[in-house]
This record gives C-alpha cells, sequence and structure tokens, in this order.
C-alpha cells in the first residue's frame, strides 16, 4: 500500500509547473483569446517540447507511454494555468481512443506521431456535450453514433459555432451523416472504448478543477494579504480567513479522491466508473466554493473584467457540465452505493 | 503509487477479523459515562492487550507491536467493521502516548505506557480551564515548586472521562510571573491525589462525560513532569498535530457510520424519498467518508516515506466533524418523528444507536480545538494569510 506519487511523477509535475508558470500567464492568455482560432501555434509547439503532447502515446509512435497516473499531475497543472488548449482532448483522450480501436485501422498509425509532435490536433463529440470543443481546430473529428466511432476529416461536417462565456472556449454543434466510411469501429468494441473516453474525460476534468480551484484560492490569498481596509490587510480579519480556510478544506479532501480516480484508470479497475463520478462531484464541489469564496474576498475588484480572477471561475463552471453534469455523476455514484448488496463501509476502500 | 495491500497486511487483516469476532461483546456495553460502563469499557481495554492490540503502532516492549500506520488504518477498519466497544483510554493512548514517546524519559515511558496499555490507568485530559478554552495559553492554574514537588492550586474544566479515570493530564503554571505560552510545565497526576475534587458536567444526553477539577495544594513529585519545566506548551503543541490529526478519529469510524446510514435509508426509503435532499445526504455522507479514508492512507504513505504532517491535522478535524454532523442530522431526518426516543423507550426499536451519535457528533465541531480555531490555522499556517 503505497499512495503517494514517485519522484520522476513528481519531478514531471514541476518541470510543466515551472513551465506554465512562465508561458501561460494571464496576459498571454488574453492576448489568445482575440485570435480568431483561439489557440496558438507557438504555444501548442512549447507544450510539445515539454513532452506533454507526448505522454500517452506509445513509445512505438514516439510517445513516452505512460499513463493515466501521469497525466492527472499533470492535468492539474492545465488546470491551474487554465490553459486554452485542446491539448487534453487531443492528447490524453484520443490517444487512449486510437490506441482502442481495432488492429490494422490506419487512424493510429498515421496519427499517434503527429499527436506526439504536437502537430495534430483532434476533437472528440459524444452525446454527453451538447456541444463539441475546439472542431474547428481539429484536424480530425472522432464521434460517436450509437456506440460506434465514427471519424471525420475538416469539411466533412458542419460546424456552427456557439459563443461561450469562458473567451478560451471554442464550441461548435456538429451536423454530420454517419456512413459505413466514416465508420471506424462498431458498436460491440465502441462501447468500451466509448466507456473509457468518458471516465478519462472524468478524471482529466476532475483534475482540472481541482487545479482551478487552487489558483482561485491563490488569487484569493494574494488580493487578501495585499488590500488594506481599517489600516490591515483584509485577509487578517476572521471572516475572510475563514471563507478561504473552507475552500483549502474541500482541495485537501478532493485531490485524494481524484489521484484513486487515474489510479483505478490505470488499472482498469472493475469500479473505475464509481472513482470517476467521486471525483469529479468532489473537485466540481471545491471549484464551485473557490469560485464563489474568492470572488467575496475579491470584493468589487472579483467582478471587473480586468482581474485575472474572472479566467479561472469562467472555466470552471464551463467544465464542470462537460462530460457528464452533476446529474450524471450521481446517479453513477448511486448506482454504487446504493445498489443491491454493495460492498460499503470500513476495509472496502481498496 | 500501489494501491494494494501486501500479504502481510492481508494475513493482519485476518487475524484481527477472528480475534474481534471471538471476543467483541455480543450487545452493546452501557455507555462509559457510567460508573458500570466504565468498568466494561476497562475490561475491555484488559481484553485488548491480552492480544496486544490496545495500542498497536507503540513498541511491543511497551504493550503495543510495532505496527506502522496503515496496518493501524487496517487495525481500526477491522474494529469498527467489528462494532467494538469506544475506547475508554482514548485521551491516553491517542493525546498522551504520544507526547510521552516523543519527550518522556525511558523511566516515564516504562512507568506510564504499559499501564495505559492494559486499561490499569484510565487517563483524563487536564487542559482547558473556566477562562482558558480555545485561549489555551491563557491558563492560570498554578504549579508552584516546592521541595521536589510541584503544589497545584486552580481549576481545570471540560476534563473528558474525568469522573471515573485514574490519572490526568495537562499545563500548569509553574512560572507566575510569565504569561500566555510561557512558564507553562506538563505535568501528569492521580486524580485521587489529596487536594483534588471532581465535579461531575452532566452533557446534553444527561450523562457525566466530563468534569471540573478543583486543585487545593495538590502535591505532584517532580518526577511527573514531562520535559524541562516551562517547556509545556512547545511539548504539548509539538505531538498534537501529528498524531493528533492523524489518530484522534480514524476514518473507519466514518466509513461505518456512512454504511449504516445506507442501511437505514434502505429500510424507510419510501418515507425519505419525499425529500430528495435525503438521498442526496446519504450519498454524500460516502463520498467525504471514502474521500477521508484516501486521505488518511496518503498521509500515512507519505509519512512512511519520511514526510511530515502539517496543516492536515487541521483540515482533518474540519473535514471530519462536518462530516459527522451531516450523516447523524441526515439519520434523524430519516428517523423522522420516531428520531426524538431515548434508546430504552418501548417503539425506539431501529433507531439503534442515532440519537446519541447525533448528540455527540455535535461536540465534533468543538472539541479539540473549535472549528474555528481550526480554520485560523489553516488560514495563518497553511495559506500563509497575516496574523490579526
Amino acid at each position: 500500500m503505497d499512495f503517494t506519487f514517485d519522484d520522476q511523477q513528481i519531478e514531471f509535475r514541476d518541470a510543466i509547473r515551472k513551465f506554465l508558470m512562465v508561458e501561460a500567464a494571464p496576459e498571454s492568455l488574453r492576448e489568445i483569446w482575440e485570435t480568431r482560432s483561439g489557440r496558438s501555434n507557438d504555444l501548442r509547439a512549447k507544450l510539445a517540447d515539454q513532452g506533454l503532447t507526448a505522454i500517452s502515446v506509445p513509445e512505438a509512435h514516439t510517445g513516452m507511454g505512460l499513463g493515466d497516473l501521469d497525466w492527472v499531475l499533470a492535468q492539474q497543472e492545465l488546470g491551474y494555468y487554465a490553459i486554452p488548449d485542446s491539448l487534453s482532448d487531443t492528447a490524453y483522450l484520443a490517444v487512449d481512443l486510437l490506441k482502442q480501436l481495432p488492429a490494422g485501422n490506419a487512424l493510429a498509425a498515421s496519427f499517434l506521431p503527429r499527436i506526439a509532435s504536437g502537430q495534430a490536433r483532434i476533437a472528440i463529440a459524444h452525446p454527453l456535450n451538447p456541444l463539441t470543443a475546439d472542431a474547428e481546430n481539429a484536424e480530425l473529428l472522432l464521434l460517436w453514433h450509437d456506440d460506434e466511432v465514427h471519424a471525420l476529416r475538416p469539411g466533412q461536417a458542419k460546424l456552427v459555432p456557439n459563443q461561450s462565456l469562458d473567451m478560451s472556449r471554442r464550441l461548435s454543434r456538429v451536423d454530420w451523416t454517419p456512413s459505413a466510411t466514416s465508420r471506424v469501429c462498431g458498436a460491440d468494441a465502441g462501447r468500451g472504448i466509448w466507456a473509457d473516453v468518458v471516465n478519462r474525460a472524468g478524471v482529466a476534468l476532475a483534475a482540472q478543477l481541482v487545479g482551478l480551484a487552487s489558483r482561485m484560492l491563490d488569487l484569493g490569498i494574494d488580493h487578501s494579504a495585499n488590500r488594506k481596509q481599517f489600516g490591515k490587510p483584509v485577509g487578517s480579519f476572521q471572516a475572510v480567513k475563514h471563507h478561504l480556510a473552507d475552500v483549502a478544506v474541500k482541495i485537501e479532501f478532493a485531490r485524494p479522491v481524484v489521484y484513486r480516480a487515474a489510479y483505478a484508470m490505470q488499472k482498469s479497475d472493475p469500479q473505475r466508473a464509481v472513482h470517476v463520478s467521486h471525483a469529479r462531484l468532489a473537485a466540481g464541489e471545491a471549484a464551485r466554493l473557490a469560485a464563489r469564496r474568492s470572488l467575496q474576498v475579491h470584493g468589487a475588484m472579483g467582478y471587473t473584467w480586468e482581474a485575472d480572477l474572472q479566467m479561472f471561475m469562467k472555466r470552471a463552471w464551463a467544465l464542470e457540465a462537460s462530460w457528464g453534469d452533476r446529474g450524471f455523476h450521481k446517479t453513477r455514484v448511486a448506482a454504487h452505493v446504493l445498489g443491491e448488496g454493495a460492498a460499503l463501509g470500513p476495509s472496502q476502500t481498496f | 503509487m500501489r494501491l494494494e495491500y501486501t500479504e502481510r497486511q492481508k494475513a493482519f487483516r485476518q487475524e484481527i477479523r477472528d480475534w474481534l469476532a471471538a471476543n467483541v461483546p455480543s450487545g452493546a456495553l452501557p455507555s462509559f459515562d457510567t460508573e458500570e460502563g466504565f468498568a466494561q469499557h476497562r475490561a475491555w481495554e484488559r481484553k485488548l492487550s491480552t492480544a496486544s492490540l490496545s495500542a498497536v503502532t507503540w513498541p511491543s516492549a511497551l504493550g503495543g507491536r510495532g505496527l506502522d500506520l496503515i496496518e493501524w488504518l487496517i487495525f481500526e477498519e477491522e474494529y469498527w467493521r467489528a462494532n467494538a466497544p469506544l475506547r475508554v483510554n482514548q485521551n491516553g493512548i491517542f493525546l498522551l502516548a504520544p507526547t510521552l514517546m516523543d519527550h518522556g524519559t525511558p523511566e516515564q515511558k516504562k512507568r506510564f505506557l504499559p499501564r495505559m496499555a492494559d486499561g490499569s490507568d484510565i487517563w483524563a485530559q487536564a487542559w482547558s480551564e473556566p477562562g482558558a478554552g480555545s485561549d489555551m495559553a491563557a491558563i492560570r492554574c498554578k504549579a508552584t515548586r516546592d521541595n521536589g514537588h510541584y503544589v497545584l492550586s486552580g481549576q481545570k474544566i471540560w476534563s473528558t472521562r474525568a469522573v471515573w479515570a485514574d490519572w490526568c493530564f495537562g499545563l500548569f503554571r509553574s512560572d507566575p510571573s510569565s504569561s500566555r505560552h510561557h512558564g507553562l510545565t506538563f505535568l501528569l497526576l492521580p486524580l485521587k491525589s489529596p487536594g483534588i475534587t471532581i465535579r461531575p458536567i452532566r452533557q446534553l444526553n444527561g450523562l457525566p462525560g466530563f468534569a471540573e477539577i478543583f486543585f487545593d495544594d495538590v502535591r505532584v513529585p517532580v518526577e511527573n513532569r514531562i520535559g524541562e519545566e516551562g517547556e509545556g506548551w512547545n511539548i504539548a503543541m509539538a505531538t498534537a498535530g501529528f498524531e493528533r490529526g492523524l489518530m484522534l478519529r480514524s476514518p473507519a469510524r466514518f466509513q461505518q457510520t456512512a454504511r449504516r446510514l445506507v442501511d437505514l435509508y434502505h429500510r424507510n426509503r419510501a418515507a425519505a424519498d419525499a425529500d430528495p435532499s435525503i438521498r442526496d445526504a446519504v450519498l454524500k455522507g460516502w463520498m467525504d467518508a471514502e474521500a477521508y479514508a484516501l486521505a488518511t492512507y496518503a498521509t500515512a504513505s507519505r509519512l512512511a516515506r519520511g514526510g511530515q504532517i502539517g496543516a492536515e491535522a487541521s483540515t482533518n478535524k474540519i473535514f471530519w466533524s462536518e462530516l459527522d454532523v451531516l450523516m447523524h442530522e441526515t439519520a434523524m431526518s430519516l428517523l423522522g418523528a420516531r428520531a426524538e426516543l431515548m434508546p430504552a423507550a418501548p417503539e425506539a426499536a431501529g433507531v439503534e444507536g442515532w440519537l446519541d451519535g447525533f448528540l455527540f457528533s455535535l461536540a465534533g465541531p468543538i472539541y479539540a480545538g473549535t472549528n474555528e480555531i481550526q480554520r485560523n490555522i489553516i488560514a495563518e499556517r497553511m495559506l500563509g494569510l497575516p496574523r490579526a
């Protein structure tokens, strides 16, 4: 029994953190907002240099061949820095999907190396999300249709952009017609593939939400330690301290749940859906509270366009209902906890 | 990361499970806040100690088994799963013992710990005073040095288990000119010492779960001092975070409550679902109890690799105490109009120990440092916010 990350995983996380601190400062993210694509090829190339696009691509396809536990720490950093990129969908979710396609499918061989090198962007359309993120920027669309997997190139689907509150998001409705030529995998194999995509998306978003919550907490701390009223920093007042301490508690108890979900994915634990949904709910709660409390301790400043808090709040609100809203995840937890003969209680954690 | 038990850990779990199955009393014991219940709980401590199970993390020479924190968690899981009796010597084993291990002399350890492990000495705490509750550094109870002794005078209050316990431990002001956390000394003394008056305090449930202790020139030999004179505050605080943060309330306790709550929900489902917030709270109870268990395994793993515990002690306290209140409030909702029935009432069947548990859960956010104090600690020591 060892619930810690190894030194290499921690070093990888620290390297990503250092890199993003410099390359993904809020001011540069704001510049990227203003572009039509909302994406920066320059940033994507730098992310690739850091190895982020190659994490779970197999070594045979020039990747690093790592897994969910390596991703989960990176995802927290992507959340903390609100990375405006389809990185996770492409390099985590799509990679896993492509790896699971039936042998002989050409898509994996052609796309995996290009994902690892940072050249390809892939978007995933699934009925849990009425709108698809980053479809406009993708050179490959992977789509759900009755549990089958379909693949389309740009131009083969009609995209209707829908503006998000989060200036970094690029959402589209995807209008398309499934056909024998677009199908790359039947429903029998597809069912398991899609279940994995949904669960991996859950781990990714839960980790990003924890990262976002930490960032909002840090912004709240910075503001309240500097802003003075009544002759002292507002952060010295208990009412303010307690607002932020509550957020710290939520984050502390969401994080291990998220790590456990990542472990469950890596080990194909039969209970992984429950672990993932628990992680989503815990992380969502932490992020929601962090947004509320950080905004409150920022005072009117937090209500401005100028304050960076908005970037992280809006991302958190947007992500919380992606890949399954609260009701979806609660239903999956309830199916286990309230199910017939559920193994609950002490000694049933692992 | 490897979230599986080793063969050795599995074998240990099985051993504990078998032992508890053979030894846990079949019916619930009377409350340890009654004279009869106290005696029965003391006998249970003695029985646990015959299998070296009363303090499993202690060295075997002192009555333990020298187990690590993961094994301790396994022990606790089996203990709560078996509905074994509450630990009447908790103040000693989980609050005082860690301090003795770190700061006691070899003679003190030999003198106090084995008798604690086998239930010969049940310990009460003597921290708070009428003027020193959350503000513990305001302690005024005096310890005047006199010919190889300290002479104690003053008053302590909210001393848990003091009505029937054998010994108490606490902080006393040995330097009359000192203030705040300076000049305090950590002393151990028998509650039967001449000059001590115990006045029981009835708690919400009507039982004397704590007491006032009055000291009228009580003589305590210098050998009963832990650490140096005047160093009491630092000694009390040093191990406070580490062991209390982790060991005061093991996750298994809350996981067992969460499981019982699910059962209670199933039994009352038809009525319960008229208020959807009840089902939500049942699920939340299960999730948070699991989260607390996961967080504790993570901390135990980190400590095993040489890490230190920090403000987790405070985040833990807030998290489990609020979880406990949530689960018990939910149980009360599920029981509806029967929730108010005392356990002995003829129609109270099926109400189990929920009412008692509910009342006790409400103490959680108050004892061992109120949750407001914990939030201050988190804000100042973990988040770095400025002190008032």
